[in-house]
This record gives C-alpha cells, sequence and structure tokens, in this order.
C-alpha cells in the first residue's frame, strides 16, 4: 500500500480521485489551491479546469452533477460568498452524480480578508457538511461525502481550514473506484427552480436533513472515544487534535466528522456519559450554540473566544488556566511584512501613483493589495475581489453628489480579477456615467494564489494551449473608446498615460502590462542594477519605491544582488543617476 | 499524551526551509515514526516571516505546536530566530544562520534592525550559530545554505542514528545536485560542535 505524507489539499484531489469524480472545477484561493493544483496527475480519468470565478467553477461541478457525474468544486471561504446563489439552490434540487463543494476557511487570517465562518454556510444552505481534522480523513471523508451526496440527495460542503488544508500527514492510498453513470433523463420537476417546483422541494429538503440526521448518530464519520467518564469534549476538524493534546489523559471525546446537520441524540447520549461538558471549535461557537439550544448544558467560547487559529497552548491556558513556558529574550524583531517582489511589474504602477496626493484609488485582490503598504501607500480601499472598480464607482458618485471636486478616482484590479468579477464594474462604469479611470493589472497571471492561469494566459489547467481572451478588445467592446495600453516599468509612459487617460474626452481605461517575473514559461530579460556611491547623495528617493533589494547603508544606497533583478524602477526615480543597469 | 519532538524551521520567503523540512520528514518517516507537518502559503511567501513545523513520535496528534513547545528552532536568519524564541521550550536549542537580511521597513529606514539577536538568544538557550551562507558557497553554492543548517540540527538534536541521512538527502534532492548536498550536510554537521 503506498503510504505518503500529503497536504490536506492533496489528499483531497486524490480522495476525489478515488471516489470517481469525473469533473471539477475551482477558482484558486488560499488556502484552497493546491487541491486543483494537484488534480491534473489524474486528468486521464478526470476532467479538472480554472474557471473564470467561483459561482461559475461552482455552476459547471453542479451541471455536471445533473448530468449524472461526480463532480467537484473547490475555494476558499470568501469564495463561498460568490458562490452562494447556486449552492442554495442546488440544495432544494438535490443532485443525480454526488456533489462536493470544499470550502477552505482561513482562521488567522494567514491570507486573507476576513475569517468568516463557512460552517454557517452549510446550515443555512442547508446541505450536508463534513469536516476531516488531518490528510488521511480529507481522503477518506471525500468519498464518504459523495456516498452522502448521493444517499441524501443534496450537495456536501466539505469544509476545510488552513492547518487541515495545509498540514501534512501521513495517508495510506485506496484504488480509484469507477462509478457507472445512469443514462441522462431529462427531470424538469427536479432540476427547473421555477416557484412551483421550489415549493415542493423545499419539504423534500427539510426530510432529508431530518434523515440525515438520524444518519448522523450511527455515522463513521462521527467517532466516540470514552475515557474515565469526568470530562467529555465535543469537538471537530483539527480543534480535535489541539483538544487531544491539551485535555488530561481519561478525556472523553465526541469527535465529529459531520457537523451539518448536528447529531444532537448523539451529543446528548455522550453527554450523559461525561460529569463536565466542554466544546472545542476554532471561530465562532457553532457547535455549542446549538448543543445549548438543545437543552446540553456545556461550556466552550466563553474561556476560548472567538477570534484566531487555536493550538493546544491556547486551549491548554485558555481551560486550564496552564501559562506556556515562554522565555523573554529580551531582544524586539522587526515586523517583517510581505512585500512587492523586486521586479514586480505593479512597483511602477502605485510608484507613480503614490506621487498625486488628490487620487483616491480602490483596490482588490492579490498582490497588488501590496501596493496599499508603506512606503507606497497607495490605495485607499480593498473589500473583495473584483471589487475595485465598483467601489471605485461608488466614491467617485459619492464626491460628486457631495460636490467634492478635488479628487480623481481611480478603480484597480488585475487580470484574473478582470475575469472574475471585475467585468461587470467596467459595464457599471460605462453604463452609469462614472467619473472614474478604470486600471487593470495585467500581470498576465493570478499570481498571489501561486501562479495560476486564467482566461487571459493562454493556457489551461490541464496545460493546454487555450483562448487568450483580450482584455483591451473586451474593454473596446463595452463602450471604452480610448483604452491605453502602457509598460508600468517606464515611468515615464505610466505618468503619461495617467494624465492621457485623465485629460480624455471620451470614455478611457487603463491596462497597465507586463508579465509577472515569476512565471516560468516566459523568458524574462534579467540583468541588476548597482550604485556609483561616488554619484549617490543619500537622499534615500529610491527608497520610496518599496523594493526589497534597495538599502541604505552608511548613508548610500545600496542594492542587493541577490534579489535585484534589474527592473530599473529605482534607477529611473534616482535625481543623481547614480542606479545603473548591468546585465546579469 | 505521547512523547514527540518538534522543530521549527523559521526565515524569509524563499530560503529554502521548505526543502529542509522535506528531508527531515523523509527521514523521520523512513525512520518509522508519525509525522505531521504544517506550513503556511499565500500572501506570508512575498518576502515575509516564514516557519515550517515538524512535528513526530511515535503518534503525532496536532500538526502545530503553541508557545514554549519546541525543541528546536532552526533559524536561516538572526532576526527571526528572536522573533520566534517564545515558541521554544525553556531547555530548547537553537541553530542559527548568523546572517542579516533586512525586512521591507528595515529598507525603508522606518525601523532599525535590532543589535544583539545572537546574544539574546545565547543568554536563554543553548545555541549553534553558523554562517551557513559562507559554509555553502565555500562548498560551491549558496543555493545549499539549507541543507548545511539541516546538518547542524541533526548533529544538535543528537538525531544521527535515527536513520542514514546522507542516504536519505541523496534521495530527496535531484540526482544532479547530490554530492552538493551532501557536502553541504557534512560540513554544517561538523560545524556544531559535540
Amino acid at each position: 500500500m503506498d503510504r505518503q505524507l500529503l497536504s490536506g489539499n492533496e489528499a483531497i484531489a486524490r480522495g476525489a480521485y478515488e471516489a470517481g469524480v469525473k469533473v471539477c472545477s475551482a477558482y484558486p484561493g488560499t488556502p484552497s489551491t493546491e487541491i486543483f493544483e494537484n488534480l491534473p496527475k489524474y486528468k486521464d480519468a478526470l476532467y479538472c479546469e480554472w474557471a473564470p470565478n467561483e459561482k461559475v467553477a461552482t455552476e459547471v461541478a453542479y451541471g455536471a452533477s445533473i448530468a449524472g457525474v461526480r463532480s467537484l468544486c473547490a475555494m476558499k471561504h470568501v469564495g463561498v460568498n460568490v458562490a452562494a446563489d447556486p449552492i442554495f439552490t442546488a440544495a432544494y434540487n438535490g443532485v443525480s452524480g454526488g456533489f462536493v463543494i470544499v470550502s477552505a476557511d482561513d482562521p488567522s487570517m494567514h491570507s486573507s480578508q476576513n475569517e468568516q465562518d463557512n460552517r454557517y454556510y452549510a446550515k443555512s444552505a442547508k446541505i450536508a457538511m463534513v469536516e476531516p481534522s488531518d490528510s488521511q480523513e480529507c481522503l477518506d471523508f471525500m468519498k464518504a461525502a459523495y456516498e452522502i451526496s448521493e444517499q441524501f440527495d443534496m450537495p456536501v460542503m466539505f469544509r476545510t481550514t488552513t492547518r487541515v488544508a495545509h498540514s501534512k500527514s501521513i495517508v495510506t492510498f485506496g484504488e480509484r473506484v469507477e462509478r457507472e453513470v445512469p443514462a441522462y433523463v431529462r427531470n424538469t420537476r427536479k432540476y427547473i427552480s421555477a416557484p412551483a417546483n421550489a415549493y415542493r422541494n423545499h419539504p423534500k429538503l427539510e426530510e432529508n436533513l431530518k434523515k440525515l440526521e438520524a444518519y448522523g448518530k450511527t455515522s463513521p464519520l462521527n467517532k466516540m472515544e470514552l475515557g474515565d467518564g469526568k470530562i467529555g469534549v465535543v469537538t471537530a476538524s483539527i480543534a480535535y487534535y489541539y483538544a487531544k493534546d491539551a485535555f488530561p489523559e481519561g478525556t472523553s471525546f465526541l469527535k465529529l466528522g459531520l457537523t451539518n446537520p448536528m447529531p444532537m441524540d448523539l451529543i446528548r447520549e455522550f453527554a450523559s456519559k461525561v460529569e463536565k461538558l466542554y466544546v472545542i471549535e476554532e471561530l465562532d461557537g457553532f457547535m455549542e450554540d446549538q448543543i445549548k439550544a438543545a437543552g446540553i448544558p456545556c461550556q466552550g467560547k466563553d474561556l476560548i473566544g472567538k477570534l484566531y487559529e487555536l493550538n493546544p497552548q491556547i486551549v491548554r491556558e485558555r481551560i486550564f488556566g496552564e501559562a506556556a513556558p515562554v522565555t523573554d529574550v529580551g531582544v524586539q524583531a522587526v515586523s517583517r511584512p510581505p512585500a512587492l517582489c523586486p521586479g514586480c511589474p505593479h512597483r511602477g504602477f502605485f510608484y507613480t501613483m503614490s506621487k498625486h496626493k488628490d487620487f483616491v484609488i480602490a483596490g482588490d485582490i492579490g498582490c497588488y493589495t501590496l501596493g496599499g503598504s508603506a512606503p507606497l501607500n497607495a490605495l485607499d480601499s480593498v473589500v473583495c475581489m473584483g471589487g475595485g472598480f465598483s467601489v471605485a464607482m461608488g466614491m467617485a458618485k459619492a464626491f460628486e453628489a457631495a460636490g467634492v471636486t478635488d479628487k480623481k478616482v481611480f478603480g484597480v484590479l488585475g487580470d484574473s480579477t478582470f475575469f472574475h468579477s471585475g467585468m461587470t464594474g467596467a459595464a457599471e462604469i460605462i453604463y452609469n456615467k462614472g467619473n472614474l479611470i478604470p486600471v487593470v493589472l495585467d500581470n498576465s497571471i493570478t499570481g498571489m494564489t501561486g501562479h495560476q492561469d486564467n482566461p487571459g494566459t493562454g493556457f489551461n489547467l490541464q496545460g493546454e494551449i487555450a483562448e487568450a481572451l483580450k482584455i483591451e478588445d473586451i474593454l473596446t467592446a463595452y463602450g471604452y473608446k480610448n483604452v491605453i495600453i502602457v509598460d508600468p516599468q517606464d515611468l515615464k509612459a505610466m505618468e503619461q498615460a495617467i494624465q492621457d487617460a485623465l485629460a480624455s474626452q471620451v470614455p478611457a481605461a487603463i491596462i497597465a502590462r507586463r508579465p509577472c517575473l515569476l512565471i516560468k514559461r516566459i523568458k524574462h530579460d534579467i540583468g541588476k542594477c548597482v550604485v556609483d556611491t561616488e554619484k549617490c547623495i543619500g537622499c534615500k528617493r529610491c527608497l520610496g519605491v518599496g523594493c526589497p533589494a534597495v538599502l541604505v547603508e552608511n548613508k548610500k544606497a545600496r542594492i542587493d544582488h541577490n534579489q535585484c533583478v534589474g527592473c530599473t524602477v529605482c534607477a529611473q526615480v534616482c535625481p543623481m543617476g547614480a542606479i545603473t543597469r548591468e546585465e546579469k | 499524551m505521547t512523547k514527540t519532538k518538534s522543530a521549527l524551521l523559521v526565515g524569509v520567503g524563499g530560503q529554502g526551509a521548505i526543502l529542509t523540512a522535506k528531508v527531515l520528514v523523509n527521514g523521520l518517516m523512513r525512520a518509522g515514526y508519525d509525522v505531521k507537518m504544517s506550513e503556511v502559503h499565500g500572501m506570508s511567501q512575498r518576502g515575509g516571516s516564514v516557519s515550517t513545523q515538524v512535528h513526530w513520535g511515535e503518534k503525532v496528534n496536532s500538526p502545530v505546536i503553541g508557545k514554549g513547545a519546541a525543541d528546536i528552532i532552526v533559524a536561516f536568519e538572526k532576526m527571526e530566530a528572536v522573533r520566534y524564541a517564545d515558541y521554544l521550550k525553556p531547555n530548547g536549542i537553537a541553530v542559527i544562520n548568523d546572517y542579516e537580511m533586512a525586512s521591507s521597513s528595515i529598507a525603508a529606514g522606518l525601523a532599525e534592525y535590532p543589535e544583539g539577536c545572537i546574544e539574546a538568544m545565547q543568554k536563554n538557550f543553548t545555541c549553534h550559530v553558523l554562517k551557513a551562507g559562507e559554509i555553502a558557497e565555500s562548498i560551491g553554492s549558496a543555493k545549499c545554505m539549507n541543507i548545511v543548517l539541516f546538518g547542524s540540527m541533526v548533529k544538535a538534536l543528537g538525531m544521527d542514528d535515527v536513520v542514514d541521512w546522507e542516504d536519505v538527502i541523496a534521495s530527496t534532492v535531484p540526482p544532479k545536485f547530490k554530492e552538493l548536498n551532501l557536502n553541504a550536510y557534512r560540513a554544517g554537521h561538523d560545524a556544531v560542535k559535540a
């Protein structure tokens, strides 16, 4: 038997493969991305793709389920916000082939804009929820999730967190089992969600949920470990292992793998076997509140709290008051926030924008969110993926309505984000006569999540050549009569593009285009910049570009040769011409 | 609770801590241990501070450890040793690469690189300090710095007998870098006084 150390995400991909899944669609997002990065290795057995956004991915996967095959979609927690519409109705309609939606939550917001608890989505959408706690369970529970989906005729939310998705633990593989695909038969009563059908589907859904709750009492996904009867812990997901380490020998555990609907009869039985009941869960009191509402006394959130990730030490400290033996070495480390990489094409754009104090800039989710960090400080807001244009629109309309005339508004997003949901914002600006400049920072890849292809890159997830959608053609079709394409690394041209767009008498948009240096299939022009210390006057203007390779030492600029790639943005801002580029 | 050991590998995104962790877990698995490993991806990788945890024993529960729980810290950069010092057990060991990498706030002149990182660690913990980058370059490539540090870690933790580490390295790294990495391992190992 093959035994490997796999991340939860790798194991989920393997589990989908073994479950006989045939159609998979996702939009990348930390901490879910590696599930789909690992699917192409099974491409002889299944179809997998990057969709433009999570709603599309969910619809594609659900369509495949309607057509009778097992299907998968995956997204980060905030992706479920985008995909919520089809999920809620898929619950009413039910499934033909098993349908699993992976929601990867990010407690502590390692790479996210919030730490929403997506377990409430499963409850609200009235779908089953399965929560694995390690990589073996990621694999095994995937297979169970498809059985549940088909048996109870509903989508299954497969909910992970960063530590489940990204931690590695030992996994034993199984074999892929091909599932016979039934002949397709049109079923309008089930799948046309017109009011009359939805009216009849809702009670059927409630009935299925009741059956599922009863199944939870005997499901192998829910596991009771009985100890000496003093303390009992109800827990799920990664919190199970934190509690295992934190609670004393003899503690009883009810570890739930099927967490919506909650198996309340089983919990009641467990509670009756222990003197004191705790509920240990990360984020909100999803389980605790329901257990209390069922009249079962328990404790948890008042001690543990709702914020951030837990770990064994935190659980020990908050439940038993045992502080960690922490050594204070007396020296404080300086923060090391993430920064745009040396040679990042976004740097030239944000540096140029940072020079204009009258600019108001609504940003978006991606590497370019870092344009809001010091020393660039060139963003006013970042809300959600694809929101850059539309949030800017609202700000522009507000300034107009309030009579503010000394602000120039820009909406900024990336290429992948444009295809994700920025296009609708671009339509909004034209349709409702927005007084702002939309800017697409086109680095020809989905950067932050680790370089996934998107509809503009010319390749798909399977590595095939694909149609590369042209952002300029789309903007032109929308009615932007002045689409300015510029290389953001050329600071003069970047400034000129901004001025031209502002002066334009017809609707203007900017595409700042230069590929990310980390794209492996492109040959990049790499050099290095050097400082002539004779010419350098130590004015530190080069520090304003916020490049990790540019430092000041002994009052003179210095460029770290290991990091520098020779983009020359620092050289362009040097008033003394002290920085020049050499070939590497 | 079963007895387990844990290592915390800390550094700056792109320094090669992931490969080091991979060699470690491959060896531990070969030796028959249960192993769990945790790392964080995404935005934190963009030049930010990164940490990888490896937790092993007969049976491991949590992949992550809390403060005051690590048996060893391997710091690829000296300020990172200080940043994660509170994760070390009071009798923990630190392997520190004597190498300084300014953060963006330091480069921008908004903060000063702290003085005395290594001395502060030495005052509190058993420390092994080496210039792993220079050692790596003297062997042939700065790129094998991570395996130099790995050699030091194995010696510092007294793990020589756990498994044939040279064989583990040879089967983990690409064949053309095998000799380089074996030399790096030995040099790092020798840099730690018994």
